[in-house]
C-alpha cells in the first residue's frame, strides 16, 4: 500500500507539475504582458481553486469531465474513455489545484521585470519567442521556479478534488494522502504513520527549497 | 491574505512589543501563559449541571432518511435534539474508538459493533438488532447493457462495477461475500471500483461513471428513478444483513440515549423504517 501510493503520487505529481509549469507560465505571461477584455476575470477563474473548498472544485470537475459531463460526454462518445477512476484524473485534479499557485508566482515575477529589457531585445531584431526564452524567462526564473516548487507541493498534498474525480482505488488512483486516509479509517495506523512521515519530510524540503529559491542573492 | 483591521493592529502591536523586548523566548512564554489563562473556563459558583437536551447518534449512511425522520419524531416527543453523524459504519467505528463523543451507534454491520464490544466501548445490555436489509444489483436507468443476473457482470462489455470498500463499508463486505460465494470475485476484482460508503456507490451509478453497482435494496428509492434494479442478490449467499444498535459506554447513564434506542426498536421507529423499505428482524 505504502509503496504503491508512493509510486503513484510520484507519477501524478510529476505529470501535473510539468503540465502546470508550462500552462501556468504561458497564462501568467498573457496576464502580465497582454491587455484583453475580462483579463482580471480570467485571473479570478484560474485562482478560484485556491479559494474554493477542494470538494467544490472536484464537483465542478465531475460536471465537466464525468462520463456525462459537459466535455466528458463527448470524450466518451468519441473514444469510449472516461477520466473517472484513472490516474490521469488524479493528475488533472492535482493540476487544477496547483495552477493558481503557479500563475500567481509567475505573474508576479513577470510583472516586476523591467519591460525595457524586452524592448531592447526587440530593437536588436529578436522575435517575440526568442525574447521570451532568452530575456523574459531567465529574468523571471526565480519566481517561476518558486511557483513550480509550490505547485509540486500542492499537487503532492491534493486530497479532496482527487477523491471526488478519481476515486480512491488502491494502486490506481490512491495517492499518498488518500492512502493515509484509508489506512487511518481502516485502523492501519502504522502505514498511516509511515506515509505521514514521508509527506512531512517532503513538505519541509519543499518549503526550504522555496525559501532558498525566493531569497535574493546577497550582495557581495 | 486579509485579516480584519483590528486583528492586524493587534498583531502589529504584538510584533512591535516582541521586537522591543528582544527577549523572545520569555515573551513567547508570557504570551502562551496569557492565552492559556484567557482560554481556560472561568470558575462559576457550583450549579446543578443542566439536563443535556441533545444526543448525538452515529448511524450507517444507509439509514439516513429513516433516521432523520425518527430523529424528528423523537425531538417532537421529548424536546431533545438528535444530532446525526452519518457515514460508513467502519469509519464511525474508528471515530468512536478515537473518542468521538457519540451517544448511540447504529451500524449496518455486526462486525463493527462486535469490534466496539470487544473494546468495551458499548453498553452490552443495550445492544439489539433492529432492521434487516438485502443487496441488489443496480445500473444507470438509461443503460443499454442487460444485466439479468450477477453472473452477467463477468461479461466483457461490463467495464466497471462499484461496491463499497470492503474494509470499512458493510455493504462492501457483504458484496464481497456475495461475489465470493458466487465464484465471481476473482473475475470481477479488476473491474471493481471501491467507494467510501454505500451512497457513493449509488452516486457512481447515478452519474453513469460505472456500469453497475451493488447497493442495499433500500438505497434504490434515494436515487430518484436514476437507477434501475437489474437483479436481486440470491438469499443465503451473503449476510444476513442485520443492523445492530447500542448505547455507547460513555452515554450509559444518559436517559435520552436510551429513549432514542427504545423509539428505534419500538412500534413508531419500526413503522418509519418499514416505510423506507427496511425489514424487521423477526
Amino acid at each position: 500500500m505504502v509503496w504503491a501510493a508512493f509510486k503513484l503520487s510520484l507519477l501524478v505529481v510529476s505529470v501535473s507539475t510539468a503540465a502546470v509549469a508550462v500552462v501556468g507560465t504561458a497564462l501568467a505571461f498573457l496576464l502580465a504582458r497582454r491587455e484583453f477584455r475580462a483579463k482580471e476575470l480570467c485571473d479570478s477563474l484560474i485562482t478560484l481553486p485556491m479559494v474554493l473548498p477542494p470538494t467544490v472544485t472536484g464537483y465542478y470537475l465531475i460536471l465537466l469531465l464525468g462520463r456525462r459531463g459537459l466535455l466528458g460526454r463527448y470524450l466518451f462518445a468519441l473514444t469510449g474513455w472516461t477520466v473517472a477512476f484513472t490516474w490521469e484524473a488524479a493528475a488533472i485534479a492535482a493540476g487544477v489545484m496547483a495552477l493558481p499557485l503557479m500563475v500567481k508566482s509567475a505573474r508576479a515575477a513577470l510583472e516586476t521585470i523591467d519591460a525595457r529589457y524586452e524592448l531592447v531585445s526587440f530593437s536588436l531584431g529578436k522575435g517575440e519567442l526568442e525574447t521570451f526564452f532568452r530575456v523574459t524567462l531567465p529574468l523571471a526564473s526565480r519566481g517561476i521556479l518558486a511557483g513550480v516548487v509550490l505547485s509540486f507541493a500542492r499537487a503532492l498534498g491534493e486530497f479532496g478534488a482527487t477523491l471526488m474525480l478519481a476515486g480512491n482505488i488502491r494502486g490506481k488512483t490512491q495517492t499518498m494522502p488518500l492512502a493515509i486516509f484509508e489506512a487511518f479509517i481502516s485502523g492501519q495506523d502504522r502505514e498511516a504513520q509511515v506515509l505521514a512521515v514521508i509527506l512531512t519530510v517532503a513538505s519541509v524540503g519543499v518549503i526550504y527549497l522555496t525559501n532558498v529559491l525566493t531569497q535574493r542573492p546577497k550582495a557581495a | 491574505m486579509k485579516i480584519s483591521s483590528g486583528a492586524t493592529a493587534e498583531l502589529l502591536c504584538l510584533r512591535e512589543a516582541a521586537r522591543r523586548l528582544e527577549w523572545r523566548p520569555a515573551f513567547l512564554a508570557a504570551l502562551l501563559v496569557t492565552s492559556v489563562v484567557a482560554c481556560s473556563p472561568r470558575k462559576h459558583p457550583p450549579q446543578p449541571a443542566p439536563e443535556k437536551r441533545e444526543i448525538v447518534v452515529g448511524a450507517a449512511i444507509s439509514l439516513r432518511e429513516a433516521f432523520l425522520e425518527i430523529g424528528q419524531a423523537f425531538q417532537k416527543q421529548t424536546g431533545t435534539t438528535v444530532r446525526f453523524s452519518f457515514g460508513a459504519s467502519g469509519v464511525l467505528e474508528k471515530q468512536i474508538e478515537a473518542g468521538a463523543p457519540l451517544d448511540v451507534f447504529a451500524s449496518a454491520g455486526e462486525r463493527e459493533m462486535a469490534e466496539l464490544q470487544g473494546k468495551g466501548l458499548i453498553q452490552i445490555s443495550s445492544r439489539a438488532d433492529f432492521a434487516r436489509n438485502t443487496l441488489v444489483l443496480v445500473a444507470p436507468v438509461d443503460a443499454k447493457l442487460r444485466l439479468p443476473s450477477l453472473a452477467a457482470l463477468a461479461g466483457n462489455e461490463v467495464k466497471r462495477v462499484a461496491i463499497g470498500n470492503p474494509s470499512t463499508v458493510p455493504a462492501g463486505y457483504y458484496a464481497q461475500q456475495l461475489l465470493r460465494s458466487l465464484q465471481l470475485w476473482e473475475t470481477l476484482e479488476p473491474k471493481l471500483i471501491p467507494a467510501e460508503n454505500v451512497r457513493q456507490v449509488l452516486d457512481y451509478v447515478m452519474r453513469g461513471e460505472v456500469d453497475a453497482g451493488i447497493v442495499y435494496s433500500t438505497d434504490v428509492a434515494i436515487a430518484h428513478g436514476q437507477v434501475k434494479v437489474c437483479a436481486e442478490a440470491p438469499q443465503g449467499k451473503y449476510g444476513p444483513i442485520l443492523y445492530p444498535i447500542a448505547i455507547l459506554q460513555t452515554a450509559a447513564n444518559n436517559p435520552m440515549a436510551h429513549s432514542f434506542e427504545s423509539m428505534v426498536l419500538g412500534a413508531e421507529g419500526q413503522t418509519i423504517l418499514a416505510k423506507y423499505g427496511f425489514r424487521n428482524t423477526r
